[in-house]
């Protein structure tokens, strides 16, 4: 276990300086941020000045090694446009886009493996049927698209919901979030439901085909021929064997869910890193998207990290190593 | 003697999409208390079929389509599920093929066995744990406190069955089917599980439905034996009787074409041909492709006769001075 998780760090550190390198030349090759922060009028003396206290006058390889050096003593640069540090714009972002990805996840899970049994246990009945096709319109369904329908619904013609913002937010635990206030939560509805709808689908039908695979299997038959309850059966000999799968896919969705709620956010005005991401690409604020990539590929890391964990813990196979 | 298992005229069809699969086709036998009983056939014959409709899990589109199961008196079809559940490893229990299949991989043996205990009885965690204990020291599992809290892939094929045994004898049942139970193990194991099932059949008074393809394993082991040929029964006896003088031509057939039978150095003799299709099976007798005894009155139906304990199903039966 502990060569693992060593093996594991050292590889996340290969992954996280990759990232950087690609990111930072990829960023200098779209443009100079020089054009887009210094008003057109300003002299050349102006102009070579900014560009000095940015350190934008130096050949790319000083100012990667300046930023790699920064790096490790923890500064990831300060944003160009907002001339704050760059790590706390996205630790001030990083809540609301964490609680937006969590309650989406949450919803899928909650909906869609209750969804996915019934679809499994009962095959190709009308049930089914409507949850299947469900699933084939939360699949194909563009989410931008899906998510503008759900403001024109819920918005704009019932007026049920809000469709913009945050809302209040309450404090819990010295932890402030839209979940702790009737009004966050309010805000909080529509778009969870916009990231989450993907996610349902791919939940509802990996659980569905995991019914169906274990089903059959002689241990599923020896369980009844012992007199164990049919509802046993389900939520503990199968369901236990669907959660391997399960977990591996979710740990996956989750870290693509917290990267891509980019499109949600767009379409919510959510204030996640989402949208700083965007806003700051536009703006070519390289610290700002450097760091934000850094961040995210950590928590990628983080997060198959613990899938790893939680399948040792599902899979017995997994924990003890091989057969004796 | 009052027979522990009584079927009386079961069929099993299974409904598909290319039409009606007989699988089980007007079976009867009985098993009495404390008898072995020997179920041989090939592949496909329907003697796994007949083990699961008398526990009434036949995966549809298979049913239950007529007979009686009468288990103790008691007709098991008119049973609700319910009612069906609580019989089902607490009065017959049942040994699958493949013990790498049958225990669940994500579940430790202690479950597995304990969930056993509580789904009939109710008696605390604790409880149920010394009980399962005891069972797998019964057949035979070295250290069965610290086995118990093993996975199944932590135990090779033979002791799993060992551990599905246990299970099986748990609550002590009347009945225990057995099906193929050490077709998937090798040789030496397989004639350990057959002592110990033996002995232990013995030793609690159960009743035993051997199901087998391999008529060596049924010759040491049954006290009876039925030959099932497409979804019937064709001939019923005592073991000694129908292996020494069979009277159904298949019965014969089996018999030339096991490895034993046949002095060294000649061929076996296979039954040539193959089974009918389940599908589509010839009306009358559906050995009679195969069959070098056939004559046109086998094109109809030939019904059950019983002769000196022997039951057949056959228009020309081998005779034998003795029978």
């Amino acid at each position: 276990m502990t060569v693992f998780v060593i093996r594991r760090f050292l590889q996340s550190i290969a992954v996280l300086i990759v990232t950087a390198v690609i990111v930072f030349i990829g960023i200098y090759a779209i443009g100079d941020p020089a054009e887009m922060l210094i008003a057109p009028d300003a002299s050349p003396a102006e102009r070579a000045q900014v560009v000095a206290s940015l350190g934008l006058d130096k050949p790319l390889w000083e100012q990667f090694f300046t930023f790699a050096w920064n790096a490790l003593h923890g500064d990831l640069g300060r944003s160009f446009v907002f001339n704050r540090p760059s790590i706390a714009l996205i630790f001030e972002r990083l809540p609301a886009t964490l609680e937006l990805t969590l309650t989406g996840l949450v919803f899928a899970l909650v909906l869609g493996i209750p969804l996915g049994l019934v679809s499994g246990l009962k095959p190709n009945s009308p049930t089914d049927e409507v949850i299947m096709t469900g699933s084939i319109f939360g699949f194909s369904l563009p989410s931008f698209w899906q998510g503008m329908m759900l403001i024109m619904i819920f918005s704009v013609w019932l007026g049920w919901l809000p469709s913009t913002g945050r809302g209040q937010m309450g404090e819990f635990l010295g932890i402030r979030s839209s979940l702790f206030t009737l009004d966050g939560l309010t805000h909080l509805i529509l778009p969870a439901i916009n990231l989450s709808l993907f996610k349902l689908s791919l939940v509802i039908r990996l659980t569905r085909t995991g019914v169906r695979e274990t089903m059959p299997l002689d241990f599923v038959k020896f369980a009844r021929a012992k007199g164990v309850s049919e509802r046993r059966i389900v939520f503990v000999h199968v369901f236990k064997n669907i959660l391997i799968p399960l977990i591996t896919v979710i740990g996956l969705e989750l870290g693509s869910m917290l990267a891509f709620a980019v499109v949600t956010e767009t379409i919510f005005a959510w204030p996640g890193i989402g949208k700083l991401l965007i806003d700051s690409i536009m703006r070519l604020d390289r610290p700002v998207v450097v760091a934000y990539l850094l961040v995210i590929v950590s928590l990628f890391i983080f997060i198959n990290f613990v899938v790893d964990v939680l399948y040792s813990l599902v899979d017995p196979r997994v924990r003890l190593g091989g057969a004796q | 003697m009052t027979p522990v298992l009584e079927v009386k005229n079961l069929s099993t069809h299974f409904m598909t999409r290319r039409g009606v699969l007989k699988a089980v086709d007007d079976v009867s036998f009985t098993v009495g208390e404390r008898e072995i009983v020997g179920l041989v056939g090939e592949s496909g014959s329907g003697k796994s079929i007949t083990g699961f409709s008398i526990l009434g899990l036949v995966d549809p589109p298979g049913r239950v389509v007529s007979g009686q199961i009468l288990f103790n008196g008691e007709d098991l079809l008119t049973k609700s599920p319910t009612a069906m559940r609580a019989i089902r490893g607490k009065r017959i229990a049942m040994i699958f093929q493949d013990p790498m299949m049958t225990l669940n991989p994500v579940l430790s043996v202690a479950t597995q066995m304990i969930e056993t205990v509580q789904a009939h009885d109710r008696v605390s965690r604790a409880e149920a744990r010394a009980r399962s204990r005891d069972a797998l020291g019964l057949v035979g599992i070295p250290s069965p406190e610290e086995r118990l809290d093993s996975y199944p892939h932590q135990f090779s094929g033979g002791m799993r069955q060992r551990v599905a045994i246990a299970i099986a004898l748990l609550h002590r049942p009347d009945l225990i089917i057995a099906d193929e139970p050490t077709t998937a193990l090798d040789v030496t194991i397989q004639s350990q599980i057959l002592f110990e099932i033996k002995r232990l059949a013995a030793e609690f008074g159960m009743a035993l439905i051997w199901i087998s393809h391999d008529l060596g394993v049924v010759a040491a082991l049954a006290d009876r034996i039925m030959v099932m040929y497409a979804g019937r029964i064709v001939e019923a006896g005592q073991v000694d009787g129908v292996l020494t003088a069979p009277r159904h031509p298949y019965t014969s057939g089996l018999l030339s074409a096991v490895p034993a039978a046949v002095p060294r150095g000649e061929p076996l003799r296979p039954i040539p041909g193959f089974a009918p299709s389940p599908l589509s099976r010839p009306s009358g007798c559906a050995f009679r492709d195969r069959c070098a005894r056939a004559t046109d009155l086998c094109a109809t139906e030939p019904m059950l006769e019983i002769a000196a304990g022997r039951e057949f199903r056959c228009f020309h039966p081998h005779l034998w001075s003795a029978a």
